[in-house]
Protein backbone atom coordinates (compact mmCIF):
# COMPACT_ATOMS: atom_id res chain seq x y z
CA UNK A 1 0.00 0.00 0.00
CA UNK A 2 1.37 3.36 -0.85
CA UNK A 3 0.29 6.13 1.68
CA UNK A 4 2.24 8.79 0.11
CA UNK A 5 -0.18 11.08 -1.65
CA UNK A 6 -2.04 11.36 1.26
CA UNK A 7 0.28 13.88 1.94
CA UNK A 8 0.80 17.01 -0.20
CA UNK A 9 4.72 17.73 0.80
CA UNK A 10 5.33 14.45 -1.39
CA UNK A 11 3.65 16.22 -4.62
CA UNK A 12 6.21 19.24 -3.91
CA UNK A 13 8.74 16.80 -3.70
CA UNK A 14 8.39 14.05 -5.49
CA UNK A 15 12.14 12.86 -5.41
CA UNK A 16 12.12 13.47 -1.68
CA UNK A 17 13.48 10.13 0.58
CA UNK A 18 12.35 11.65 4.16
CA UNK A 19 14.18 9.25 6.53
CA UNK A 20 13.34 12.09 9.70
CA UNK A 21 9.86 11.23 11.27
CA UNK A 22 11.59 10.77 14.41
CA UNK A 23 12.21 14.17 14.74
CA UNK A 24 8.96 15.22 12.73
CA UNK A 25 5.95 13.78 10.90
CA UNK A 26 4.59 15.19 7.27
CA UNK A 27 1.01 16.12 7.55
CA UNK A 28 -1.45 14.64 5.69
CA UNK A 29 -3.94 16.56 3.82
CA UNK A 30 -6.54 16.71 6.66
CA UNK A 31 -4.79 18.35 8.77
CA UNK A 32 -3.46 20.76 6.89
CA UNK A 33 -7.60 21.55 5.98
CA UNK A 34 -8.46 21.59 8.99
CA UNK A 35 -6.40 24.81 10.34
CA UNK A 36 -7.27 26.82 7.13
CA UNK A 37 -10.97 25.80 7.60
CA UNK A 38 -10.61 26.58 11.27
CA UNK A 39 -9.44 29.63 10.85
CA UNK A 40 -11.96 30.54 7.70
CA UNK A 41 -15.14 29.44 9.91
CA UNK A 42 -15.32 28.87 12.90
CA UNK A 43 -12.25 30.96 14.91
CA UNK A 44 -12.55 32.67 18.27
CA UNK A 45 -11.20 32.39 21.63
CA UNK A 46 -12.46 29.72 23.68
CA UNK A 47 -14.03 29.68 27.34
CA UNK A 48 -14.46 33.26 27.12
CA UNK A 49 -17.09 34.79 24.88
CA UNK A 50 -20.59 34.84 25.23
CA UNK A 51 -21.66 34.54 21.32
CA UNK A 52 -21.88 31.56 19.39
CA UNK A 53 -18.98 32.24 17.17
CA UNK A 54 -17.13 30.91 20.66
CA UNK A 55 -19.18 28.29 21.93
CA UNK A 56 -18.31 27.00 18.16
CA UNK A 57 -14.60 27.51 19.29
CA UNK A 58 -14.93 26.02 22.19
CA UNK A 59 -16.98 22.59 21.20
CA UNK A 60 -14.61 21.70 18.54
CA UNK A 61 -11.82 22.71 21.27
CA UNK A 62 -13.47 20.10 24.22
CA UNK A 63 -14.15 18.09 21.12
CA UNK A 64 -10.40 17.17 20.49
CA UNK A 65 -9.76 16.85 24.30
CA UNK A 66 -12.46 14.01 24.06
CA UNK A 67 -10.65 12.66 20.77
CA UNK A 68 -7.83 12.55 22.88
CA UNK A 69 -9.06 10.68 25.73
CA UNK A 70 -10.70 7.34 23.81
CA UNK A 71 -7.26 7.65 22.02
CA UNK A 72 -5.58 6.47 24.79
CA UNK A 73 -8.23 5.07 26.48
CA UNK A 74 -7.97 7.90 29.39
CA UNK A 75 -10.99 7.50 32.20
CA UNK A 76 -12.19 10.98 32.33
CA UNK A 77 -11.21 13.79 29.59
CA UNK A 78 -10.46 15.91 32.52
CA UNK A 79 -7.56 13.86 33.12
CA UNK A 80 -6.10 15.49 29.49
CA UNK A 81 -4.33 18.78 29.48
CA UNK A 82 -2.91 20.41 26.40
CA UNK A 83 0.53 21.92 26.27
CA UNK A 84 2.98 22.96 23.32
CA UNK A 85 4.83 19.31 23.50
CA UNK A 86 6.35 16.52 25.18
CA UNK A 87 9.01 19.20 26.76
CA UNK A 88 6.85 21.51 27.83
CA UNK A 89 4.08 18.15 29.36
CA UNK A 90 7.53 17.10 31.44
CA UNK A 91 8.50 20.44 32.60
CA UNK A 92 5.61 20.81 33.61
CA UNK A 93 5.29 17.41 35.77
CA UNK A 94 8.57 18.69 36.81
CA UNK A 95 7.97 21.91 38.45
CA UNK A 96 4.06 21.04 39.81
CA UNK A 97 4.62 17.24 41.38
CA UNK A 98 8.05 17.17 40.89
CA UNK A 99 8.80 20.18 43.58
CA UNK A 100 6.23 18.93 45.68
CA UNK A 101 7.11 15.50 45.81
CA UNK A 102 10.92 15.23 45.48
CA UNK A 103 12.89 15.58 48.72
CA UNK A 104 16.76 15.15 49.41
CA UNK A 105 18.32 12.08 48.92
CA UNK A 106 15.08 10.26 46.58
CA UNK A 107 16.05 8.87 43.77
CA UNK A 108 14.51 9.09 40.67
CA UNK A 109 15.12 6.38 37.92
CA UNK A 110 15.44 7.39 34.25
CA UNK A 111 16.69 5.17 31.29
CA UNK A 112 20.07 6.13 29.34
CA UNK A 113 17.68 6.27 26.24
CA UNK A 114 16.59 9.25 27.52
CA UNK A 115 15.68 12.15 25.14
CA UNK A 116 17.42 15.30 27.01
CA UNK A 117 13.63 16.92 27.33
CA UNK A 118 12.91 13.73 30.15
CA UNK A 119 16.26 14.11 31.41
CA UNK A 120 17.18 17.64 31.87
CA UNK A 121 14.10 18.69 33.86
CA UNK A 122 15.09 16.06 36.34
CA UNK A 123 18.54 16.70 36.61
CA UNK A 124 17.84 20.43 37.42
CA UNK A 125 15.49 19.11 39.77
CA UNK A 126 17.34 16.40 41.88
CA UNK A 127 20.35 19.35 41.88
CA UNK A 128 18.09 21.93 43.37
CA UNK A 129 16.30 19.10 45.62
CA UNK A 130 19.51 17.29 46.78
CA UNK A 131 18.18 14.25 45.04
CA UNK A 132 20.00 11.59 42.79
CA UNK A 133 19.20 10.59 38.98
CA UNK A 134 19.80 6.65 38.49
CA UNK A 135 20.44 5.66 34.79
CA UNK A 136 19.04 2.23 33.78
CA UNK A 137 22.22 1.02 31.63
CA UNK A 138 22.24 -1.00 28.36
CA UNK A 139 22.80 -4.55 27.96
CA UNK A 140 25.91 -5.19 25.16
CA UNK A 141 22.75 -6.07 22.69
CA UNK A 142 21.63 -1.93 23.16
CA UNK A 143 18.61 -3.09 24.95
CA UNK A 144 17.78 -1.55 28.23
CA UNK A 145 19.01 -3.31 31.06
CA UNK A 146 15.82 -4.73 33.06
CA UNK A 147 17.79 -7.15 36.00
CA UNK A 148 19.77 -3.30 36.35
CA UNK A 149 16.59 -1.39 37.05
CA UNK A 150 15.24 -4.29 39.49
CA UNK A 151 18.46 -3.78 41.29
CA UNK A 152 18.00 0.07 41.49
CA UNK A 153 14.68 0.09 42.63
CA UNK A 154 14.53 0.64 46.14
CA UNK A 155 11.39 2.69 48.93
CA UNK A 156 14.14 5.67 48.00
CA UNK A 157 12.52 5.43 44.56
CA UNK A 158 9.90 7.84 44.24
CA UNK A 159 9.78 8.41 40.14
CA UNK A 160 10.86 5.90 37.20
CA UNK A 161 10.22 8.01 33.76
CA UNK A 162 11.03 6.60 30.95
CA UNK A 163 10.62 6.59 26.82
CA UNK A 164 8.36 3.85 25.74
CA UNK A 165 10.32 3.83 22.26
CA UNK A 166 13.75 5.43 21.79
CA UNK A 167 13.96 7.79 19.72
CA UNK A 168 17.85 7.08 18.83
CA UNK A 169 17.59 3.17 18.82
CA UNK A 170 14.12 2.26 17.78
CA UNK A 171 13.87 -0.14 20.85
CA UNK A 172 10.11 -1.17 21.92
CA UNK A 173 10.60 -0.66 25.96
CA UNK A 174 8.67 -3.28 27.96
CA UNK A 175 6.64 -0.78 29.75
CA UNK A 176 4.61 -2.93 31.36
CA UNK A 177 7.23 -4.80 33.49
CA UNK A 178 8.66 -1.43 34.42
CA UNK A 179 5.32 0.13 35.47
CA UNK A 180 4.54 -2.89 37.68
CA UNK A 181 8.14 -2.92 39.35
CA UNK A 182 7.71 0.34 40.13
CA UNK A 183 4.20 1.03 41.52
CA UNK A 184 5.55 -2.14 43.81
CA UNK A 185 7.83 0.83 45.41
CA UNK A 186 5.07 3.39 45.38
CA UNK A 187 7.44 5.31 43.01
CA UNK A 188 5.23 7.15 40.51
CA UNK A 189 5.68 6.72 36.65
CA UNK A 190 6.05 8.69 33.74
CA UNK A 191 5.60 7.26 30.59
CA UNK A 192 7.38 9.48 27.29
CA UNK A 193 5.28 8.64 24.18
CA UNK A 194 6.64 10.91 22.07
CA UNK A 195 7.67 8.24 19.45
CA UNK A 196 5.44 5.49 20.22
CA UNK A 197 1.99 7.04 19.84
CA UNK A 198 1.61 7.08 16.59
CA UNK A 199 3.40 3.16 15.80
CA UNK A 200 1.73 1.29 19.15
CA UNK A 201 -1.41 1.07 20.61
CA UNK A 202 -1.26 3.26 23.96
CA UNK A 203 -3.68 2.53 26.74
CA UNK A 204 -3.09 4.39 30.11
CA UNK A 205 -5.69 2.41 32.11
CA UNK A 206 -3.88 -0.98 30.89
CA UNK A 207 -0.34 0.43 31.31
CA UNK A 208 -1.53 2.11 34.76
CA UNK A 209 1.28 4.53 34.53
CA UNK A 210 0.59 7.87 36.50
CA UNK A 211 1.63 10.28 33.62
CA UNK A 212 2.06 9.61 29.57
CA UNK A 213 3.13 12.37 27.32
CA UNK A 214 3.60 13.34 23.51
CA UNK A 215 3.58 15.81 21.39
CA UNK A 216 1.18 16.39 18.06
CA UNK A 217 3.63 16.99 15.47
CA UNK A 218 4.95 13.45 15.97
CA UNK A 219 1.83 12.08 15.24
CA UNK A 220 1.20 13.74 11.35
CA UNK A 221 -0.36 16.78 13.79
CA UNK A 222 0.88 20.16 13.52
CA UNK A 223 3.33 21.78 15.73
CA UNK A 224 3.15 23.61 19.25
CA UNK A 225 0.78 21.20 20.33
CA UNK A 226 1.40 18.58 23.20
CA UNK A 227 -0.37 16.42 25.40
CA UNK A 228 -0.48 15.53 29.27
CA UNK A 229 -2.49 12.77 31.20
CA UNK A 230 -2.01 12.38 34.28
CA UNK A 231 -4.64 10.10 36.55
CA UNK A 232 -7.23 12.28 37.60
CA UNK A 233 -6.57 12.10 41.28
CA UNK A 234 -2.54 13.16 40.99
CA UNK A 235 -3.96 16.47 38.59
CA UNK A 236 -6.20 17.20 41.83
CA UNK A 237 -3.57 17.00 43.99
CA UNK A 238 -0.93 19.13 42.21
CA UNK A 239 -0.32 23.01 42.16
CA UNK A 240 -0.98 25.14 39.02
CA UNK A 241 1.91 25.38 36.42
CA UNK A 242 1.71 28.13 34.40
CA UNK A 243 -0.63 31.46 35.95
CA UNK A 244 -2.93 33.96 34.64
CA UNK A 245 -6.06 34.16 32.57
CA UNK A 246 -8.62 30.99 32.14
CA UNK A 247 -7.03 29.02 35.11
CA UNK A 248 -8.62 31.01 38.05
CA UNK A 249 -12.17 30.83 39.10
CA UNK A 250 -12.00 33.93 41.61
CA UNK A 251 -9.90 35.82 43.64
CA UNK A 252 -10.51 37.94 46.75
CA UNK A 253 -8.64 39.39 49.03
CA UNK A 254 -5.70 38.57 46.60
CA UNK A 255 -6.54 35.02 47.09
CA UNK A 256 -6.68 32.86 43.69
CA UNK A 257 -9.22 29.84 43.67
CA UNK A 258 -8.16 28.06 40.79
CA UNK A 259 -9.96 25.76 37.91
CA UNK A 260 -10.30 21.86 38.88
CA UNK A 261 -8.08 20.41 36.06
CA UNK A 262 -7.26 20.17 32.82
CA UNK A 263 -8.36 24.15 33.16
CA UNK A 264 -5.85 24.60 35.96
CA UNK A 265 -2.53 23.36 33.68
CA UNK A 266 -3.89 25.56 30.95
CA UNK A 267 -2.92 29.36 31.80
CA UNK A 268 -3.76 32.13 28.71
CA UNK A 269 -4.66 31.65 24.70
CA UNK A 270 -3.95 27.96 23.95
CA UNK A 271 -3.11 26.75 20.66
CA UNK A 272 -6.87 26.71 19.48
CA UNK A 273 -6.19 25.92 15.53
CA UNK A 274 -3.40 23.44 16.60
CA UNK A 275 -5.74 21.50 19.46
CA UNK A 276 -8.41 21.04 16.65
CA UNK A 277 -6.33 19.91 13.89
CA UNK A 278 -4.82 16.97 16.35
CA UNK A 279 -8.00 15.76 16.51
CA UNK A 280 -7.61 15.44 12.66
CA UNK A 281 -4.45 13.46 12.66
CA UNK A 282 -5.90 11.00 15.29
CA UNK A 283 -8.90 10.46 13.15
CA UNK A 284 -6.33 9.49 10.18
CA UNK A 285 -4.57 7.47 12.43
CA UNK A 286 -7.58 5.67 13.66
CA UNK A 287 -8.94 5.30 9.99
CA UNK A 288 -5.72 3.72 8.89
CA UNK A 289 -5.46 1.68 12.08
CA UNK A 290 -2.21 1.85 14.21
CA UNK A 291 -1.79 -2.61 13.46
CA UNK A 292 -1.88 -1.48 9.88
CA UNK A 293 0.72 1.43 10.34
CA UNK A 294 2.77 -1.07 12.35
CA UNK A 295 2.35 -3.90 9.89
CA UNK A 296 4.07 -1.37 7.01
CA UNK A 297 6.58 0.04 9.11
CA UNK A 298 7.94 -3.36 10.25
CA UNK A 299 8.21 -4.54 6.43
CA UNK A 300 10.32 -1.31 6.18
CA UNK A 301 11.99 -1.68 9.17
CA UNK A 302 13.31 -5.14 7.94
CA UNK A 303 13.68 -4.17 4.44
CA UNK A 304 16.48 -1.10 6.02
CA UNK A 305 18.13 -3.11 8.34
CA UNK A 306 18.77 -6.17 5.15
CA UNK A 307 20.03 -2.74 3.26
CA UNK A 308 22.18 -1.63 6.12
CA UNK A 309 23.94 -4.99 7.25
CA UNK A 310 25.12 -5.66 3.30
CA UNK A 311 28.22 -2.83 4.63
CA UNK A 312 30.64 -4.49 6.96
CA UNK A 313 31.58 -0.88 7.67
CA UNK A 314 28.36 -0.04 8.59
CA UNK A 315 27.79 -0.50 12.47
CA UNK A 316 24.27 -0.54 13.34
CA UNK A 317 23.75 0.83 17.04
CA UNK A 318 19.92 -0.34 17.22
CA UNK A 319 18.75 -3.85 18.82
CA UNK A 320 17.71 -6.52 17.00
CA UNK A 321 14.52 -5.98 17.45
CA UNK A 322 14.15 -2.00 16.62
CA UNK A 323 10.66 -0.16 15.47
CA UNK A 324 11.55 2.28 12.21
CA UNK A 325 14.79 3.89 14.11
CA UNK A 326 17.87 3.12 13.18
CA UNK A 327 21.04 4.83 14.39
CA UNK A 328 24.23 4.08 13.05
CA UNK A 329 27.68 4.95 11.75
CA UNK A 330 30.04 4.48 9.02
CA UNK A 331 33.76 3.93 9.71
CA UNK A 332 36.18 7.04 8.90
CA UNK A 333 32.70 9.48 7.67
CA UNK A 334 31.67 11.64 9.97
CA UNK A 335 27.75 11.96 10.32
CA UNK A 336 27.32 14.85 9.26
CA UNK A 337 29.25 14.11 6.14
CA UNK A 338 26.73 10.76 5.81
CA UNK A 339 23.80 13.29 6.23
CA UNK A 340 24.90 16.19 3.59
CA UNK A 341 26.13 13.11 1.08
CA UNK A 342 22.45 11.53 1.77
CA UNK A 343 21.16 14.87 0.95
CA UNK A 344 22.47 15.02 -2.40
CA UNK A 345 20.79 11.88 -2.95
CA UNK A 346 17.47 13.51 -1.55
CA UNK A 347 17.68 11.58 1.34
CA UNK A 348 16.81 13.35 4.04
CA UNK A 349 18.20 11.75 7.71
CA UNK A 350 19.48 13.25 11.00
CA UNK A 351 22.90 13.49 12.16
CA UNK A 352 24.11 14.48 15.82
CA UNK A 353 23.81 13.23 19.49
CA UNK A 354 19.34 12.63 18.69
CA UNK A 355 19.24 14.77 21.84
CA UNK A 356 20.59 11.82 23.75
CA UNK A 357 23.83 12.65 24.93
CA UNK A 358 24.06 9.51 27.89
CA UNK A 359 23.31 7.67 25.42
CA UNK A 360 25.83 8.49 22.70
CA UNK A 361 28.60 8.42 25.62
CA UNK A 362 27.16 5.07 26.68
CA UNK A 363 27.93 4.21 22.81
CA UNK A 364 31.07 6.01 23.13
CA UNK A 365 30.51 8.17 20.11
CA UNK A 366 29.94 11.76 19.53
CA UNK A 367 27.11 11.47 17.27
CA UNK A 368 25.46 9.13 14.77
CA UNK A 369 23.56 8.89 11.55
CA UNK A 370 19.79 8.13 12.36
CA UNK A 371 17.29 7.11 9.91
CA UNK A 372 13.22 6.57 11.07
CA UNK A 373 10.50 5.36 8.82
CA UNK A 374 6.69 6.04 8.84
CA UNK A 375 3.40 5.75 6.45
CA UNK A 376 4.48 7.77 4.04
CA UNK A 377 7.72 5.56 3.16
CA UNK A 378 7.91 3.09 0.37
CA UNK A 379 10.50 0.75 -0.74
CA UNK A 380 11.65 3.14 -3.26
CA UNK A 381 12.67 5.25 -0.41
CA UNK A 382 14.60 2.58 0.61
CA UNK A 383 16.61 1.90 -2.98
CA UNK A 384 17.77 5.60 -2.10
CA UNK A 385 18.85 4.96 0.74
CA UNK A 386 20.85 2.39 -0.85
CA UNK A 387 22.52 4.45 -3.21
CA UNK A 388 23.25 6.84 -0.90
CA UNK A 389 25.49 4.34 1.15
CA UNK A 390 27.45 3.98 -2.20
CA UNK A 391 27.75 7.11 -2.97
CA UNK A 392 29.55 7.89 1.09
CA UNK A 393 31.65 4.89 0.29
CA UNK A 394 32.92 6.19 -3.10
CA UNK A 395 33.45 9.72 -1.96
CA UNK A 396 35.58 8.44 1.03
CA UNK A 397 37.08 5.63 -0.41
CA UNK B 1 29.59 15.95 -4.87
CA UNK B 2 31.72 19.74 -5.50
CA UNK B 3 32.25 19.91 -1.64
CA UNK B 4 33.80 16.92 -1.32
CA UNK B 5 36.83 17.74 -3.03
CA UNK B 6 40.18 16.42 -3.15
CA UNK B 7 42.07 18.75 -1.08
CA UNK B 8 39.31 18.42 1.41
CA UNK B 9 39.22 14.81 1.22
CA UNK B 10 42.92 15.01 1.68
CA UNK B 11 42.99 17.53 4.65
CA UNK B 12 40.42 15.10 6.62
CA UNK B 13 42.15 11.88 5.76
CA UNK B 14 45.94 13.27 6.28
CA UNK B 15 45.54 16.68 9.08
CA UNK B 16 48.25 18.86 9.35
CA UNK B 17 48.67 20.45 12.38
CA UNK B 18 46.72 17.72 14.63
CA UNK B 19 48.58 17.70 17.38
CA UNK B 20 48.93 19.00 20.91
CA UNK B 21 51.04 22.56 21.07
CA UNK B 22 53.47 22.35 24.58
CA UNK B 23 54.46 25.71 23.93
CA UNK B 24 50.84 27.02 23.76
CA UNK B 25 50.14 30.47 25.20
CA UNK B 26 46.35 30.96 24.13
CA UNK B 27 43.88 28.11 23.72
CA UNK B 28 40.37 27.52 23.33
CA UNK B 29 37.78 25.23 22.91
CA UNK B 30 34.39 25.15 20.59
CA UNK B 31 31.52 23.13 20.88
CA UNK B 32 29.37 22.45 17.49
CA UNK B 33 26.17 21.45 19.86
CA UNK B 34 24.15 19.59 17.06
CA UNK B 35 26.90 16.82 16.42
CA UNK B 36 28.23 17.14 19.80
CA UNK B 37 31.89 17.64 17.81
CA UNK B 38 34.42 19.66 19.86
CA UNK B 39 37.95 21.26 18.42
CA UNK B 40 40.51 23.08 20.79
CA UNK B 41 42.77 25.21 19.23
CA UNK B 42 46.37 26.22 20.62
CA UNK B 43 48.38 28.64 19.90
CA UNK B 44 52.18 30.36 20.42
CA UNK B 45 51.64 34.25 20.07
CA UNK B 46 55.25 36.11 20.62
CA UNK B 47 55.10 39.88 19.89
CA UNK B 48 51.78 40.07 18.52
CA UNK B 49 51.98 37.31 16.04
CA UNK B 50 51.09 33.91 15.60
CA UNK B 51 54.49 31.75 15.25
CA UNK B 52 53.14 28.33 16.01
CA UNK B 53 49.39 26.65 15.23
CA UNK B 54 48.28 23.51 16.29
CA UNK B 55 44.24 21.83 16.91
CA UNK B 56 43.28 18.86 18.56
CA UNK B 57 39.28 17.44 18.18
CA UNK B 58 37.68 14.96 16.03
CA UNK B 59 34.92 16.03 13.51
CA UNK B 60 33.97 16.02 9.99
CA UNK B 61 35.37 16.45 6.64
CA UNK B 62 34.65 20.13 6.67
CA UNK B 63 35.51 20.62 10.48
CA UNK B 64 38.50 18.87 9.98
CA UNK B 65 40.04 19.97 6.92
CA UNK B 66 38.97 23.92 7.52
CA UNK B 67 40.42 23.63 10.78
CA UNK B 68 43.96 22.10 9.36
CA UNK B 69 43.58 24.71 6.60
CA UNK B 70 43.25 27.57 9.55
CA UNK B 71 46.25 26.18 11.37
CA UNK B 72 48.86 26.56 8.23
CA UNK B 73 47.24 29.93 7.69
CA UNK B 74 47.56 31.39 10.94
CA UNK B 75 51.10 30.74 11.60
CA UNK B 76 52.70 33.86 10.58
CA UNK B 77 49.94 36.06 10.96
CA UNK B 78 49.50 38.75 12.78
CA UNK B 79 47.04 38.66 16.32
CA UNK B 80 45.15 41.41 14.63
CA UNK B 81 45.23 40.16 11.50
CA UNK B 82 44.03 36.33 12.39
CA UNK B 83 41.25 38.26 14.70
CA UNK B 84 39.95 39.99 11.56
CA UNK B 85 39.58 36.82 9.75
CA UNK B 86 35.94 36.08 8.46
CA UNK B 87 33.92 33.41 7.31
CA UNK B 88 34.54 34.14 3.59
CA UNK B 89 37.95 34.16 4.27
CA UNK B 90 37.59 30.10 5.03
CA UNK B 91 35.42 29.13 2.55
CA UNK B 92 38.65 30.75 0.16
CA UNK B 93 40.89 27.81 2.14
CA UNK B 94 38.50 25.42 1.36
CA UNK B 95 37.49 26.55 -2.36
CA UNK B 96 33.93 26.40 -1.79
CA UNK B 97 30.80 27.98 -0.17
CA UNK B 98 29.74 25.96 2.60
CA UNK B 99 25.83 25.80 2.81
CA UNK B 100 23.81 27.10 5.79
CA UNK B 101 23.56 23.69 7.52
CA UNK B 102 26.96 23.34 7.44
CA UNK B 103 28.55 26.74 8.36
CA UNK B 104 29.49 26.05 12.04
CA UNK B 105 31.51 22.92 10.97
CA UNK B 106 33.68 25.21 8.60
CA UNK B 107 33.94 27.85 11.16
CA UNK B 108 34.51 26.16 14.40
CA UNK B 109 38.55 26.55 13.97
CA UNK B 110 37.91 29.76 13.50
CA UNK B 111 35.84 30.66 16.36
CA UNK B 112 37.86 28.90 18.40
CA UNK B 113 40.95 30.90 17.76
CA UNK B 114 39.21 34.17 18.01
CA UNK B 115 38.05 32.79 21.17
CA UNK B 116 41.65 32.21 22.01
CA UNK B 117 43.32 35.31 20.83
CA UNK B 118 40.56 37.74 23.02
CA UNK B 119 42.02 35.45 26.44
C1 LIG C 1 11.42 10.37 22.89
C2 LIG C 1 11.23 11.85 22.78
N1 LIG C 1 10.89 12.55 23.86
C3 LIG C 1 10.69 13.87 23.80
C4 LIG C 1 10.86 14.58 22.64
C5 LIG C 1 10.63 16.06 22.64
O1 LIG C 1 9.50 16.38 21.93
P1 LIG C 1 9.13 17.89 21.56
O2 LIG C 1 10.35 18.47 20.91
O3 LIG C 1 7.98 17.77 20.63
O4 LIG C 1 8.78 18.59 22.82
C6 LIG C 1 11.23 13.90 21.49
C7 LIG C 1 11.45 14.64 20.23
O5 LIG C 1 12.42 14.53 19.56
C8 LIG C 1 11.42 12.50 21.57
O6 LIG C 1 11.79 11.80 20.48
Amino acid sequence: MNYKNLFPIFSHHPELAFLDSASTTQKPQAVIDSISDFYSHDYANVHRGIYKLSETSSELFESSRETVKNFINAKKSSEIVFTRGTTESINLIAATWGEENIEADDEIILSTLEHHSNYLPWLNLATKKHAHIKKIPLTDDLTLDLDAYEKLLSSKTKLVTITALSNATGEIIDLKKIITLAHKFNATVIVDAAQSISHLKTDVQDLNCDFLVFSGHKMFGPTGIGILYGKAEILDKIPPYHTGGSMVVNIENDTPTYHAPPQKFEAGTPNIAGTIALKQAIQFIQKIELKNIQTHCQDLTSQARQILEQYPNLTIHSPKANNSIFSFSIEGIHPHDISTIFDSENVAIRAGHHCAKPLMEALKVPATARLSLHLYNTPQDLDKLDLAIKKCFKIFK
Amino acid sequence: MDLYSEIILDYYKNPRNKTLLETANKTATEFNSTCGDKITIYLEVADDKIIQARYQGDGCAISQASTSMLTEKLIGLSVKEAQELKIHDIFQLLGVEINPGRIKCATIGLIATQKALKI
